[in-house]
């Protein structure tokens, strides 16, 4: 039974339903609890193993040594692919993928995430202890292989 | 109009009719095409070399990214290779996940292949309804898996997440509401006239030109060709699914409608029984980083059709050789044939009718003589070929360079 | 030169520039493309854009820069938008609003509009294929041939109840049908009919083949930008108010001897309605290939046409001619 217009019953009912469509971002919506999202790092947990370094598709992740058993996490988030196999190589979930999403910036800079153990608690040697402080105004460290 | 003499037309590589950058060449008598002159190569990315210097577990992620629709579809076929010459087998738990998440992406990709159709011949309001209905898919897909796209649910040895029972009664309900919603496409599809005068006897490919042109897919099965990879070399839980292959013998774009929309009905059931049926015990067994030297084929039926990988390992931790063969290699011959005397109009829908993914299909192939000089331009001279052209048009890219740099490369 | 001559003109000037003229045009042309816009995504089950977004693009369009390729026709292609604009407003002014005596009409002006109508057509076509580009020139030649398609079931619908009202003045048949409402519902036909052609006039859904996005770009418009690609799309927006005002005083002869307020509401709500009822119509088809647009209007439109004139002269013959005036 072929005839123009089959879907006019529909689009009019439609027309009377709330919009399928929201006003982001002024409206947001939420991921599943299990999204793979910007990673996050929990230093204290963190035994410098490198395995999310080995298994990094992307090269976006350093664990860089800032005191005896303290670690610094960097991860660049431009280059992350939101695989989140570091997670799964951690061998004591010293890293989370979390449901944050809006991960856009206007600086490059911004895209880069360092997530450092709490200084109070690290017993560093006097001379590590300004570099990690000023770090936050420093592009990247070069010791990455450019990959391109 | 422009009666006795042709005009070319190009449809690409930029065009709106097309979402990925492919070209075209049109020779057109009136809105008739005569001729037509497909190049493909616009999105190569070098993903085979690339996986040569990557880990097999960094491979697979790679290997994920061959294509945003299909990604399951090429990560699967990759670790199914990888496993073979490794000698382990997922667990039956793994194996029915990997086959519902596969399903899962084949409903979101036959979605959206039908919104495209409806938007490549102006019927936008079909777009925005199956759009709308893939949401419930991809939020599926989001919460089984971690994310809408690029699944990442593949490992060697079985996969990363486990389904629980809540999400198993929540897959039920979308499912049921996406059962509905199919069965009210099947019926615009075949009932709005607008749509069956621009999809019937449009683009035929015939039995014969389909198997001849090496068509696979629901390309080749609405051409009558019953060739389906689940049930002819079943793989992951296929051969405990119980499923029709839908075929259509209408050999057009109308055809391949009715086979979509057919497979999608197929999949709701194949994913019921999967659940229904979903084995317990372990969801991984470990594997090794290390492939032993061996090769292997990996076959799958993706949403478009059989995708081939070709995985060669060397005792490495990194593959010696990895070679794909997308679904749209195999389909894209075809698209010439179907638009012989065909009309401008008609283009659109016919290349859209085949599911194209380009970036899929990509490849480098270099013809050197065995005393001439290489034809391949490398990364330096590739740039240096560029900011000459651009200087002879009269733009000067070499001042600029700096501020294009990244901030790993200082 | 006396009072009464400065006021004459000064009136005709605020009449044709301002109310009800090309101000008051533009203002409810882009409030319908608001209209058909917002219905056209609540259709579709979207949120739709707020109100000052067709304002908006226009105002942003003119901001752009304007190119001109380098092979075109520069004077026809700067031209083109011009006079399509133009024209479509001169056609407006013959139009009967909410009463039918108005301030601007002859006997022939219902000939007058519908060309006047037609050239915004024509110089889409000038338009395009000065433009030189290929898609640009498919588009020019779709637009014609869709012209000559359409064009003829339209003229024969409107000839029809020209017929039985007995002028060829558009404010003499909108007065004929105000005062013998019943004779209107004898052209129903020709207003299904006018509707599909309106179609065809604006370039829409089922019939925007000229400017078939995932074919040729945007056809005839391909090479436009700036402020005159902001002209052509008031064009547009004026045409569909200009085609919805044309039909509702041929078809729709409702409210005209309401007292002003009453009569201006009845009228914009008769506007929207048809711009409504396109929209719909927009909404839920697939577009049309030129073979099958061109089949469609002389298969079923022109012989559809035709019978509504035959009807219109059966009537006229057989009704008493004191009835008819």
């Amino acid at each position: 039974m072929k005839r123009p217009g089959r879907m006019l019953a529909e689009v009019l009912r439609s027309a009377l339903r709330k919009p399928a469509t929201v006003l982001y971002p002024f409206v947001k919506i939420l991921m599943p609890e299990h999204f793979r999202g910007r990673l996050h790092f929990i230093p204290e947990k963190c035994i410098g193993c490198k395995l999310c370094m080995r298994d990094c598709p992307a090269n976006a992740i350093q664990i860089i040594k800032v005191a005896d058993k303290q670690f610094r996490c960097e991860v660049d988030l431009a280059r992350c692919i939101y695989c989140a196999q570091c997670v799964d190589s951690c061998p004591r979930k010293a890293l989370e993928a979390s449901r944050e999403f809006e991960l856009a910036q206007l600086q490059r800079k911004d895209l880069f995430m360092r997530e450092s153990p709490d200084p109070s608690k690290v017993s560093a040697p006097a001379s590590e202890q300004p570099k990690t402080e000023s770090a936050k105004s420093e592009p990247a460290p070069a010791n990455k292989p450019a990959n391109g | 109009m422009f009666e006795g003499e042709s005009v070319q037309v190009p449809v690409g590589p930029q065009h709106p009719a097309l979402k990925e950058p492919t070209s075209f060449m049109l020779t057109l008598q009136g809105e008739k095409i005569l001729q037509i002159a497909v190049r493909l190569g616009y999105n190569h990315r070098g993903i085979e070399k690339a996986c040569e210097e990557r880990t097999y577990v960094q491979g697979i992620y790679l290997i994920e990214r061959i294509c945003g629709i299909c990604s399951h579809s090429h990560a699967t076929c990759f670790v199914q290779a990888v496993e073979e010459i490794v000698g382990i087998q997922a667990p039956p738990r793994a194996q029915y996940i990997r086959t519902i998440v596969a399903e899962l992406e084949r409903i979101h990709s036959h979605l959206l292949w039908l919104g495209v159709a409806g938007h490549e011949v102006g019927f936008d309001t079909l777009l925005m309804y199956s759009w709308r209905d893939r949401e419930i898919v991809m939020d599926l897909l989001a919460l089984l898996t971690g994310n809408r796209v690029n699944y990442g649910i593949n490992t060697f040895g079985g996969v990363r997440r486990d389904i629980s029972p809540e999400q198993k009664a929540d897959i039920f309900t979308r499912l049921n509401a996406l059962e509905e919603r199919t069965k009210y496409y099947v019926s615009v599809a075949t009932q709005e006239t607008t749509l069956i005068n621009r999809l019937r006897n449009v683009g035929v490919l015939s039995p014969a030109d389909a198997v001849r042109m090496g068509a696979v897919g629901p390309t080749a099965r609405a051409s009558s060709v019953d060739r389906d990879i689940r049930r002819d070399d079943p793989y992951l839980a296929y051969g405990e699914i119980p499923f029709k292959v839908i075929t259509a013998d209408c050999n057009d774009v109308y055809g391949r409608t009715l086979v979509r929309v057919g497979e999608l009905m197929e999949s709701y059931k194949m994913i019921r029984h999967a659940l229904e049926h979903l084995p317990d015990g372990p969801i991984a067994v470990k594997a090794p980083r290390k492939v032993p030297a061996g090769e292997a084929l990996g076959r799958y039926e993706a949403p478009r059709g059989e995708d081939v990988h070709y995985v060669r390992g060397n005792g490495t931790e990194k593959p010696d050789r990895v070679k794909v063969r997308a679904p749209t290699l195999a389909n894209v011959q075809a698209v010439a044939k179907m638009l012989e005397d065909r009309y401008l109009a008609d283009l659109p829908i016919v290349v859209a009718a085949i599911d194209p993914c380009f970036s899929c299909t990509d490849r480098l192939t270099e013809v050197r003589r065995a005393d001439g000089p290489s034809s391949v331009l490398h990364w330096e001279q590739l740039r240096q070929y560029g900011i000459e052209w651009h200087r002879r048009h009269g733009i000067d890219f070499s001042k600029l360079n700096n501020s294009f740099r990244c901030p790993e490369d200082h | 030169m006396d009072a009464q001559f400065v006021y004459q003109n000064l009136y005709d000037l605020f009449y044709m520039l301002v109310f009800p003229g090309l101000l008051f045009l533009i203002a409810f042309a882009l409030f319908a493309e608001y209209v058909d816009r917002k219905l056209h995504a609540r259709l579709q089950h979207r949120v739709g854009p707020p109100w000052f977004q067709p304002l908006a693009d226009v105002i942003k369009l003119a901001a752009k820069e304007e190119m001109t390729p380098r092979l075109a026709d520069r004077r026809m292609f700067l031209m083109a938008p011009l006079v399509a604009l133009a024209a479509t407003a001169t056609a407006f002014l013959y139009i009967p609003t909410w009463k039918s005596d108005i301030r601007y009409h002859f006997e022939g002006d219902l000939i007058l509009v519908l060309y006047m109508l037609t050239v915004p057509t024509v110089t889409f076509f000038l338009g395009g294929w000065y433009s030189r580009s290929v898609y640009s020139m498919i588009g020019a030649a779709r637009a014609v041939m869709q012209l000559f398609a359409y064009e003829v079931p339209l003229f024969l619908c409107i000839l029809g109840p020209a017929l039985l009202a007995n002028t060829w003045s558009i404010s003499k048949m909108a007065a004929f049908y105000q005062v013998h409402p019943a004779f209107a519902a004898l052209n129903i036909l020709g207003l299904g009919v006018c509707l599909v052609a309106l179609l065809g006039k604006l370039e829409r859904v089922p019939f925007d083949i000229p400017e078939a996005e995932t074919e040729i770009v945007a056809g005839s418009f391909t090479e436009y930008s700036g402020r005159l690609l902001a002209m052509l799309r008031l064009t547009i927006d004026l045409e569909t108010i200009v085609g919805a005002a044309l039909i509702a005083a041929v078809f729709l002869p409702f409210g005209l001897g309401l007292p002003a307020a009453a009569g201006f509401a009845v009228y914009l709500v008769k506007l929207l309605a048809v711009v409504c009822v396109l929209t719909v119509m927009r909404s839920i088809m697939a577009r049309l290939r030129i073979d099958q647009m061109i089949n469609l209007c002389w298969k079923v439109a022109a012989p559809l046409g035709v019978a509504q004139v035959l009807i219109d002269l059966v009537a006229k013959g057989y009704l008493p001619r004191g009835y008819l005036q």
